[in-house]
């Protein structure tokens, strides 16, 4: 009886407890060192750690590049098919090249690291590193695993370089202007995990502390609209995707992709509802030809009008973090969506409501080719506190936009077309008319807010000329 | 119980002096039987002839003072025997004062317990009992939401949630009945719990509370137990600063809280503060979080219990000053490098919780009547718990037990040194192996372990002259952890090869804290590998872990009793 019960369990944990005493021994070696090169380079490879185990996953390195090891040391701890073991080095040196990272896996045998035994020897060693890793002699050389792909992919539309910090509209007061980043832990690993630079992220916690939404919607910001948009317009996105695309195949998503997805799921704890508007746009057009010479683009005449609208509704300006407050922003800044390639961008009109039309329309192609050029500043893309999406250019008539999580409202702009309509005084006209459809998050902006909102919008398109002033 | 009903009939030809006689004479050899009908006639017979002459004790022993004193002082250099009001008195009744007085009663000794908080001292009401409550809860919510877990297992939860106040209460709802039934079975078992704050007035003599009530034992235990440590510099205000008093009451779940200290309170609490929605910085001023654990299981408890949750940290930083949340300002927590003391950081957070360990709590006691001195707070006592005075000598019929002498500031550990101390006042010399005590901490999974940690072992086979070896198994290998899908652990083994003595054992895994008696026990009893490997754990269970262990490791061929099956 003992023995018919015993045999489902006995095979595997005999295996383990060999495990647990030879493992190591056939770990690191200088068999082919020593034939390949006169310095003692060793390979660290990859332990048998059971009979069965044909590939390991390198859980964590205990060490990192460049660390000093002596023997008896624990150098990586490695997954086999049954259990986690550490790995210890058998010969004194430096751990010169890690070949596997994290995450990867590797076959039993192969090379897995590189140990040098001076610190003279680590460039050589790391040389060398780079060449196996090409050559076919290095089985070691991981799966693409989906972890890795971030590095591969490197999405330019998030710029990696350091932000400005000064530039970050809310810093916590503590921060010593903006010195210091106060981001709560689960923040900092996310950060870590998504590649955002924290200094460049604005927080919405206590404080203005940075926590973990505020992370995610960094790294999705630049792209919330576009998949917020993908349904209508395709022909935005397609543009971009026809190149370059496999059919058939599965594609992970990018990291920003991975935290749009995540965005996209965290928008739907937000009760929006939508309020539709049909704006005449004669005299919008009119001015926008007579003013079309000076550089004003249509674009920076709509910015300009829903900041000036905006102005008078502070509360369709603000954003909602906690559920239990609402944060009103001390400055309108438009963010306005921008498809580029692999994606797009937001970049923002700060200060939209004061600065002229000029300045605005220059401002506005400054960002538009620093965004073409993958130049933006986070302070470019990540401040908006309302959202304009046009697809009015594509022909599409209506539509509806996704809220970006931490704002309140996002503004839908169809195309203008000429519409027959019946004017007051009795009569069948022609006017070109335009739909904007708003989304906004009901917790704090109500449909009558809505609706006024839209009405001072409406009136200051139609009778534009403030716009210029 | 067969004994205790009998005992009406036989309880009149005990003579009712014999405890007196007993426990005046230099303690030969004790008689079980006959003190367990001691004991157990007083049980029966209820109080009433002992709360008359209680009362009629008292009056006598004030006018009588001086003439004790001189008597008692006399008595360590053999003294005639004298009567007292007790043959034991223990001062504190927390776990290490009930095991003291249940076994004291066991052994026919006429027991007082003094009590000037609540029954049950920190264990019960601020300690093990109420954080025990909070795992349950923390271990079921994550279970809850760890959607791939249970997805691994076939299940479907909706959303998991929980309500702070109903949590609260299963906490303090479960240390009132840890408490009451404590009280019951002193209670009914003839313990005198006094109340109020015991003094030492000289030996032998306490005074209880601030009254002139003044009570003679032949014997005393000091049972005083322990506070929370707090760091100079560091303000406390109970709500957003913090120690685990109030954190047991689970007043508010912070969004984001600083843990100072990452022993196993610091890391239970983590647990469930991370489980009930928390984020969590560890400040440790060692150069490694969780110190005083195995490196080994130190370092996967971190992959498992830290890493992957909503925690961060700091080590070999000090918190020079934490100041709590105020107008609006949050708590603020200086941070100092802790070699050089340079000014390291500064955060700001909502709360934060002071874990960084346990002082002795002696206050009150009157240790300077009888020329104690504490040792950085702690009674200083031999290994049969006999507390020394300051000038080095024993301090007859006085012991200390538990977090007051600081030998092992672990509950079960008072408990076990309360037991060795009454064996030793009832003639059985007793010295507790502390290395055969097991620790554990309740994080998920847990993390258990008892004696030697592998550096401790080493250290000491370099000193000693031995080898050691260590064997591991992992949870991974194991049916019914896989089971569960709980392959995450490993159990570690540290031994003689030579002998086959087992130096510590260490688990992390599945219910760690129930699999350590196993070798807990093989070391209070000296079992050697080569025997235990024989012994037969149901399978498939996660007691085949230690099975494993046990037989994975390498012992030189030892002749051994039960080697060989006997055929029955």
């Amino acid at each position: 009886m003992a023995h018919l019960l015993n045999t489902s369990f006995i095979p595997s944990s005999q295996s383990l407890r060999r495990n647990a005493t030879s493992s190591a021994p056939p770990l690191i070696s200088g068999r082919r060192s020593r034939a390949q090169v006169q310095a003692k380079i060793r390979e660290i490879f990859m332990p048998a750690l059971s009979s069965t185990m044909t590939e390991g996953k390198i859980v964590s390195w205990v060490k990192s590049e460049g660390d000093k090891l002596s023997k008896g040391e624990s150098v990586v701890v490695v997954e086999s098919d049954k259990a986690d073991m550490d790995v210890e080095t058998f010969y004194d040196g430096y751990l010169a090249s890690i070949m596997v990272e994290e995450g990867g896996v590797a076959a039993v045998g192969s090379a897995i690291a590189l140990l040098a035994e001076t610190e003279d020897e680590i460039a050589e060693a790391k040389a060398k590193a780079g060449s196996s890793s090409a050559a076919p002699a290095a089985p070691a050389a991981p799966e693409p695993l989906p972890e890795k792909i971030p590095d591969n992919v490197g999405p330019a539309v998030v710029p990696k370089a350091a932000a400005t910090v000064a530039a970050v509209a809310s810093t916590h007061p503590a921060s010593e202007g903006g010195k210091r980043i106060v981001a709560s832990p689960y923040a900092k690993k996310l950060a870590k995990d998504l590649k955002v630079d924290l200094g460049s992220v604005v927080g919405s916690g206590p404080l203005g502390r940075i926590v973990a939404k505020d992370v995610e919607a960094f790294a999705a910001q630049p792209t919330v609209a576009a998949a917020a948009e993908t349904s209508v317009g395709k022909s935005a996105t397609a543009v971009a995707a026809e190149a370059g695309i496999q059919l058939g195949s599965v594609v992970p998503f990018t990291t920003m992709q991975g935290a749009v997805s995540r965005n996209m799921l965290e928008s739907l704890s937000v009760p929006t509802f939508r309020v539709g508007y049909t704006i005449t746009t004669d005299e919008l057009d009119a001015l926008y030809k007579k003013i079309k010479s000076k550089g004003v683009t249509m674009t920076a005449l709509l910015a300009k009008a829903t900041a000036l609208a905006l102005v008078k509704h502070p509360v369709v300006n603000s954003g909602c973090r906690d559920g239990k407050s609402f944060t009103y922003n001390s400055s309108i800044n438009i963010a306005v969506a921008v498809a580029i390639d692999g994606g797009l961008i937001t970049p923002v009109l700060q200060d939209a409501d004061k600065v002229d039309i000029y300045t605005l329309s220059r401002k506005w192609k400054e960002l538009v080719d620093k965004a073409r050029a993958k130049q933006l500043q986070p302070h470019e893309y990540n401040t908006g506190t309302f959202t304009v999406s046009n697809l009015g250019m594509f022909g599409v008539d209506r539509f509806d936009a996704i809220l970006p999580p931490g704002t309140g409202a996002i503004m839908a702009v169809g195309s203008s077309q000429p519409t027959v309509v019946a004017t007051k005084d009795g009569r069948i006209g022609r006017k070109n008319q335009m739909q904007v459809n708003v989304t906004a998050d009901h917790r704090i902006i109500y449909g009558a807010d809505l609706a006024s909102f839209l009405q001072t919008l409406a009136k200051i398109i139609e009778d534009p000329k403030d716009l210029t002033f | 119980m067969q004994a205790s009903l009998s005992l009406p009939a036989l309880s009149p030809a005990v003579p009712r002096p014999s405890y007196v006689v007993q426990s005046a004479l230099p303690l030969p050899p004790s008689k079980p039987i006959n003190l367990r009908f001691c004991g157990l006639r007083r049980e029966a017979l209820g109080f009433s002839p002992l709360g008359r002459s209680d009362s009629h004790r008292v009056r006598l022993s004030a006018p009588s003072r001086s003439a004790t004193i001189s008597a008692s002082s006399s008595s360590g250099n053999g003294s005639p025997p004298k009567s007292f009001d007790y043959d034991l008195l223990i001062i504190g009744a927390g776990v290490g004062g009930h095991g003291a007085a249940l076994h004291a009663v066991e052994k026919g000794l006429k027991t007082a317990i003094v009590e000037g908080d609540v029954v049950g001292g920190t264990c019960v009401n601020r300690g093990c009992v109420p954080s025990k409550a909070l795992l349950a809860v923390s271990g079921r919510i994550r279970e809850l939401q760890n959607e791939h877990h249970l997805k691994a297992l076939g299940l479907q939860v909706s959303a998991a949630g929980y309500d702070r106040q109903g949590v609260a209460d299963h906490a303090n709802n479960l240390a009132t009945k840890i408490r009451n039934s404590l009280t019951n079975s002193m209670n009914s078992l003839g313990v005198d719990i006094l109340t109020g704050v015991g003094t030492i007035l000289g030996p032998q003599k306490v005074q209880i509370g601030s009254s002139d009530k003044v009570v003679t034992a032949k014997d005393i235990i000091i049972a005083t137990g322990s506070v929370p440590f707090v760091p100079k510099g560091i303000e406390v205000d109970g709500k957003t600063v913090i120690t685990s008093d109030h954190a047991l009451k689970l007043e508010f779940v912070p969004e984001w809280i600083a843990i100072v200290g990452s022993g196993y309170i610091g890391l239970e609490f983590s647990d469930v503060y991370t489980a009930l929605g928390s984020e969590v910085t560890f400040i440790e001023a060692l150069d490694q979080l969780m110190p005083g654990f195995d490196p080994e299981i130190g370092k996967l408890a971190q992959r498992v219990l830290i890493n992957p949750r909503k925690i961060d940290y700091q080590t070999g930083v000090f918190a020079s000053k934490i100041t709590p949340a105020k107008d609006g300002k949050p708590v603020t927590i200086e941070l100092i490098d802790a070699k050089t003391k340079e000014p390291k950081d500064t955060l700001e957070v909502d709360a934060a919780l002071i874990a960084t360990g346990r002082a002795p709590f002696t206050q009150g006691l009157g240790l300077e009547n009888i020329d104690v001195a504490t040792q950085r707070g702690f009674i200083p006592v031999d290994e049969r718990m006999r507390v020394i005075d300051a000038n080095g000598k024993l301090v007859p019929h006085l012991f200390c037990i538990g977090d007051a002498n600081g030998k092992m500031m672990l509950a079960h550990a008072a408990s076990a040194q309360g037991i060795s101390v009454v064996e030793q006042v009832t003639g059985r010399d007793h010295v507790l192996n502390h290395l055969s005590i097991p620790a554990a901490c309740f994080t998920h999974p847990e993390i258990s372990m008892v004696g030697l940690t592998e550096p401790q072992a080493r250290e000491k086979a370099e000193k000693e002259g031995f080898e050691v070896s260590i064997a591991k198994t992992s949870f991974k290998a194991n049916t019914k952890a896989l089971a569960e899908n709980e392959g995450e652990g490993l159990a570690k083994l540290i031994y003689r090869p030579d002998n086959g003595e087992i130096l510590g054992v260490h688990i992390f895994g599945l219910h760690a804290a129930d699999l350590i008696h196993e070798a807990s026990n093989a070391i209070a009893l000296g079992t050697r590998i080569q025997d235990i490997k024989f012994a037969v754990h149901a399978h498939p269970t996660l007691s085949e872990v230690l099975d494993e262990l046990f037989k994975s490791a390498k012992v030189a061929h030892v002749p051994s009793p039960v080697s060989e099956p006997v055929a029955v």
